[in-house]
């Protein structure tokens, strides 16, 4: 819906490195967190809907929080194509071409400051993405993320449920239901017998 | 050129928990009542219905039910030789919108100040000499007493029903209570919540270590119950939703689950949502309040006349009110006169993370609700000698996380990466085993000369009026004063068995992007001597004595627990001195 | 669907009995345009009228929902056969009843005829109407007569033809209309019979409670056991262990029309309306005599049906939905919250053979009536974009079969109908 078909490729790469995939729970590719960013940044958050967005920009303290003229849409856009400029030129071909270890360094590059990327602050732009790619890894299914409930399931939260008054004595003991979404779960189908 | 309407007896500004509480009580009395409230109407079925509420995304994340910056923020500065700029995104506090205010979204905590925290200079001066305190700190006594409001805490609380355990009856210590609170004249409407297990565990801790721990005061009720009004509250049901959400299930106390299906009912109260109120009307004199001007979403302007204003619109709206309206002479820090505002303070929260074996102990933190939790009191307001320390105020603290909601709560142990594999496998190890008790330290913030409100000078809102404008840093009393706290509460924390402790005390310079609760106090604070206050005890302007102005706003400083039962109780303590006193002979009910 | 071949039978039957019957309606005495002569200072009668007024809930088809036009008519009823309006029956003189004598007022309540004699529809419920006595038939009139007069001509039939035709009553008024002032019965209390003169008269509680035929008269043989309408089931109020008040006190049935919720129920949609218009403005008294009366009546006989086995899958899929999305409010025991969320255990409700009720407030969500007693008036979300047909089909078995209830399955294709109707009304 956002994301050009390149872009697209390089958020998921980006993604499955964050949240690497493991025989029990997907990487952030699968579990679609990619998919849950494009939404995101095609709708009200991208275009920082309902936000205070009057001049000037001035920058400020770090205490003053984000003083960007640019909302994440637009923030995206303009990291992706530096990241891909950077990719291209010091590592020698699009972040997804690159291999693991690469990819690390890179992103490790980005955390740190270590990396540069042309007029775009790279270490803002990774603070972005890292928490977009945790808010589409725990959110409700519905919203591209989280797929099949798998970070849930990793971790052992039972989801969407709203009465737990049965447990709240069960001290130390494990709670038994799989986790629910708002669109269900499997149980909620009776077994074609 | 605003439409002019009807005359009302009383127009009351936003219909949160204190309009809501002086709406019921003017109406009661006769008066004709219109309240007119910015945001939307709210109702559990319609906007928070336990089908789609437990949404972290969408409300924690994105601020669904809360105001929108772009409707209404302010300028942040921490320092008056900084340059203030926008909140664009809320970060350090969410003030809400819409019918029910803060009271849809909080967590419920229902504390009652101490005794002393209402006599503060006084009581500290006599303890410790005045040179004890900072020079800069503008701490002032309320005006009003403990026991002038003992009455009106039980009125709230028996509203509400809260859920707790009496820690002093009439003067009684009574065990398994804070046995630090003032005297309450009966027990708590409900029992106390049943606590989960990391709760249970850090009272056994707490315990250990010689203190008195009680459960924390709650709003989400313990059982079924019906109000002195006829409205019915039920169960909760540990949903782990509980701030910054609406309850979908009718048992977190609020102004819809309280006090409006009674209030609606009665033919002599109005209310208008999705109206903003722009300016309060004052005659030639400056005086006398004439009533408000608001606009409504065709940006039709309104004149609403009446005879009597309540300012109930939540404490930093109402100073933003005032200044705007020109009621009262404005705070000027460099010349230190003034008094709207003035004593602006928030609140100094911090805490301490215990990381658990995963083999041993299963915390199941998303069973949880807001109020949930086992505090301390020893090192609250002035309950321990201050004078070794070098400090003054202190809070409650306890294990008081409100829930485990994913997205937000995937601590992992110091050391590991943010990202990656190891990341997601301390995810997954750690998620529930480690208590996160959030706002554990829940500390005072005193007032000072160079914490304020004013306008600012650059940025507007969109009716073109400046937006105020917020001049806030920590000073070193709250500072040590956190540390000190932050230090006992890991020593607790450590008892309960974790494997690693991480202290996060609160650092200067206040930040704010990080959420601090929306514990925002003063501006238009209460006193006895006009020149350093904005009103009278009775929450009435010194100024425009047929306007009152509700809310936290007239804290002179802020104590070391959550705000709201005392804003309630001194709601009640008003409109009782509006009855008996105001109604009869309106005019200034304290002469200075 | 039911109604509409109910109503092509019917059309069939009454359309030969048009032709056989002669013009019944031809007999028309002509009555005096004279006005009423009751004392417009008798304010007992008129308060006494004010009061019956609530009883009979007149204002629930003559007055048009927040018109602030009292009685002034306007407002479509559904009926098994199409629409009928409820006329203006303020005093205008044109276009209301303010030129008609009291003998004619009295006539149209207790005989069905209106002012030039025709014949008027059973939506004006004359079949029990003819029970009042004339004194409260007076006394009604000289409260309408101090009523706001409103100028509305209204148009009250517009039932498609053969329904449009009156004369047609004149057969259905013979199977069905059984004219007759209400008898006291000397074996039983003073109180049961003030109760069987509102249940039966002015509180016409079977229009809507006793099931009907295919002609849409009452079915006597099946007084107040429950029936179909408007998109719900209005359930059997007989003393009934399994389907109806069996299991409620009289304490219960006085607090629900009063107050609109007891220990286990709230009330909602059309009878929400009703307490809110009528039986929460009634004495205790009155209502007292009403639940003594249904008390009275006896249960059939009928054996619950065999529950629905836990293994079936579909018992295991509702129960997985129930803990999920239920039990927050209806509690693991499906006990509710007395006088919050009602008590699906133990409900007649919950068991009744229609589940018409059920479905609907599971797809549309309901809000429960707030009344002065109980002025909460807690709602229960929609959960139509949650749950599949076969979800929500699952859910209401599993409900229906559980805490020691037996009731037939929910069918999916039951859900699918209500989502229909209920985008329909939506649309309108």
């Amino acid at each position: 819906m956002f994301f050009d078909p390149a872009e697209g490729a390089a958020v998921e790469a980006l993604v499955d490195r964050l949240i690497p995939p493991d025989p029990e729970t997907p990487g952030g590719k699968d579990a679609g967190c990619a998919v849950f960013i494009d939404r995101q940044l095609a709708g009200p958050y991208g275009r920082r809907a309902g936000l205070y967005l009057s001049p000037p920009f001035i920058k400020g303290t770090k205490q003053q929080g984000p003083q960007d003229e640019d909302g994440p849409a637009v923030r995206y856009r303009k990291a992706l194509a530096a990241l891909d400029q950077y990719c291209r030129q010091e590592k020698g071909g699009a972040f997804v071409s690159l291999s693991d270890a690469d990819k690390d360094a890179v992103i490790g590059g980005l955390e740190s400051g270590a990396v540069k990327l042309d007029s775009v602050d790279g270490q803002a732009f990774f603070e972005l993405l890292l928490g977009n790619t945790r808010e589409g890894f725990f959110a409700d299914p519905i919203y591209g993320g989280n797929r099949d409930m798998c970070a849930w399931r990793m971790i052992g939260y039972p989801g969407a449920r709203y009465d737990y008054r049965d447990w709240v004595h069960r001290h130390n003991e494990p709670y038994p239901h799989p986790p629910v979404s708002f669109m269900g779960r499997a149980d909620w189908n009776a077994r074609k017998t | 050129m605003a439409q002019k309407l009807p005359k009302k007896d009383v127009a009351i500004i936003g219909l949160g928990w204190t309009g809501s509480i002086l709406a019921h009580e003017l109406t009661d009395e006769g008066l004709d009542v219109i309240a007119i409230e910015r945001g939307p109407w709210r109702d559990a079925p319609t906007d928070f219905p336990t089908t789609y509420v437990q949404d972290e995304l969408r409300y924690r994340i994105r601020h669904e039910l809360f105001l929108r910056p772009e409707q209404m923020t302010f300028t942040f500065r921490n320092r008056m030789d900084q340059q203030a700029l926008p909140i664009r995104t809320w970060g350090a506090f969410m003030p809400m919108t819409g019918v029910g205010g803060g009271g849809v979204h909080w967590n419920a905590e229902t504390f009652r100040f101490l005794p002393s925290d209402f006599v503060l200079k006084t009581h500290l001066t006599q303890r410790y000499g005045a040179k004890f305190l900072p020079e800069d700190m503008t701490i002032q006594d309320y005006g009003v007493t403990y026991d002038d409001l003992e009455p009106h805490y039980d009125r709230f609380e028996y509203l509400c029903g809260t859920s707790g355990t009496a820690g002093n009856l009439k003067g009684q210590i009574v065990e398994g209570g804070n046995p630090f609170e003032g005297p309450r004249s009966r027990p708590y409407p409900t029992p106390a919540q049943e606590q989960p297990f990391s709760y249970t565990l850090f009272a056994k801790a707490a315990r250990e270590l010689g203190y008195k721990p009680f459960p924390q005061p709650s709003g989400n009720l313990s059982q079924a119950y019906e109000n002195p009004l006829g409205v019915r509250l039920g169960p909760c049901t540990y949903c782990g939703f509980c701030e910054w959400f609406g309850c979908g299930n009718y048992s977190k106390a609020s102004p819809q689950t309280t006090i409006l299906p009674a209030l609606v009912r009665k033919s002599n109260f109005a209310y208008r949502t999705e109206c903003e109120v722009t300016r309060i009307n004052l005659d030639g004199s400056g005086k006398r309040a004439t009533g408000v001007t608001f606009v409504d979403t065709s940006g039709e302007e309104w004149e609403q006349p009446a005879d009597l204003v309540i300012l109930a619109a939540f404490s930093v709206f109402n100073v933003q009110l005032l200044l705007l309206s020109g009621v009262g002479k404005p705070y000027d820090p460099v010349a230190n006169q003034g008094v709207i505002g003035r004593n602006f303070t928030h609140q100094t929260i911090s805490q301490a993370i215990g990381f658990f074996d995963k083999d041993k102990f299963n915390f199941n933190p998303f069973i949880a609700s807001g109020s949930i939790g086992m505090c301390i009191d020893e090192f609250n307001g002035d309950n321990f000698d201050h004078g070794p320390l070098g400090f003054v105020g202190g809070g409650y603290m306890g294990q008081v996380q409100t829930n485990g909601r994913p997205i937000q709560t995937n601590r992992v142990p110091p050391g590991t990466p943010a990202w990656g594999a190891k990341w997601k496998s301390g995810v997954r190890d750690n998620y529930l085993s480690t208590v996160i008790p959030g706002t554990g330290v829940h500390g005072s913030f005193y007032s000072y000369r160079d914490v304020y409100l004013d306008l600012d000078q650059l940025y507007k809102d969109r009716f073109g009026r400046p937006l105020m404008r917020m001049t806030i840093d920590f000073h070193d009393n709250e500072i040590k004063q956190n540390a000190y706290l932050t230090d006992k509460f890991a020593e607790i924390i450590k008892a309960m068995g974790a494997k690693e402790v991480v202290k996060e005390p609160r650092k200067a310079p206040y930040d704010v992007t990080q959420y601090q609760t929306t514990h925002l106090c003063g501006g238009a604070i209460m006193g006895t001597d006009p020149s350093t206050s904005a009103i009278n005890r009775y929450l009435q302007s010194w100024d425009v004595p047929n306007l009152f102005i509700m809310g936290a706003s007239a804290f002179p400083q802020n104590a070391g627990y959550n705000p709201t039962g005392t804003v309630a109780a001194l709601a009640y303590w008003s409109a009782e001195a509006i009855k008996t006193q105001y109604l009869k002979n309106p005019g200034p009910l304290v002469h200075a | 669907m039911r109604e509409p071949r109910a109503g092509r039978i019917a059309g069939a039957a009454i359309a030969s009995l048009i032709l056989a019957s002669s013009l019944v309606g031809a007999g028309r005495a002509q009555m005096g345009k004279v006005g009423t002569s009751l004392d417009p200072q008798n304010f007992g009668q008129i308060e006494r009228g004010r009061y019956l007024a609530i009883t009979g809930d007149c204002a629930s088809c003559h007055t048009v929902p927040e018109s602030n036009q009292p009685f002034a008519g306007g407002r479509p009823i559904e009926t098994p056969f199409g629409v009928v309006v409820g006329a203006n029956i303020t005093p205008d003189p044109e276009t209301g009843i303010g030129d008609w004598s009291d003998e004619l007022f009295v006539r149209a309540l207790r005989e069905g005829k209106g002012h030039d004699g025709q014949l008027l529809y059973p939506a004006m419920p004359y079949p029990y109407y003819t029970k009042l006595t004339e004194s409260d038939a007076l006394a009604i009139r000289a409260y309408l007569n101090t009523v706001k007069p409103v100028r509305n001509a209204v148009v009250s039939n517009k039932l498609p033809f053969p329904f449009d035709v009156r004369e047609g009553m004149a057969a259905w008024n013979a199977l069905y209309f059984k004219s007759g002032e209400f008898k006291p019965d000397s074996a039983k209390s003073a109180e049961w019979n003030r109760g069987a003169y509102l249940v039966e008269g002015l509180g016409h509680c079977g229009a809507c409670h006793t099931p009907k035929t295919t002609l849409g008269g009452d079915d006597r043989g099946q007084a107040l056991q429950g029936y179909a309408l408007q998109g719900w089931f209005a359930p059997n109020i007989t003393n009934d262990s399994e389907r109806g008040l069996g299991g409620w006190s009289i304490a219960d049935i006085v607090g629900y029309l009063k107050n609109g919720h007891n220990m286990t129920t709230a009330s909602t949609g059309i009878m929400a309306e009703e307490i809110t218009l009528s039986s929460s403005h009634m004495t205790d008294a009155d209502l007292t005599a009403i639940a003594t009366y249904l008390k009275d009546l006896p249960g059939q006989t009928a054996r619950p049906p065999q529950a629905v086995s836990a293994s079936d899958p579909r018992m295991a899929a509702g129960g997985a939905v129930y803990v999920d999305e239920c039990s927050a409010c209806h509690g693991m025991d499906g006990k509710g919250v007395p006088f919050l969320f009602p008590s699906l255990a133990g409900s007649p409700n919950v068991r009744s053979a229609d589940p018409a009720s059920l479905i609907r407030v599971l797809i549309e969500g309901a809000r429960s009536v707030a009344t002065a007693g109980e002025p909460t008036g807690p709602g229960m979300p929609s959960f139509a974009w949650k749950l599949s047909d076969d979800q929500a089909a699952a859910v209401l078995t599993y409900i229906r079969n559980s805490w020691g209830a037996s009731a037939p399955a929910v069918d999916p294709g039951q859900v699918a109908q209500a989502r229909a109707r209920a985008a329909m009304a939506s649309g309108r």
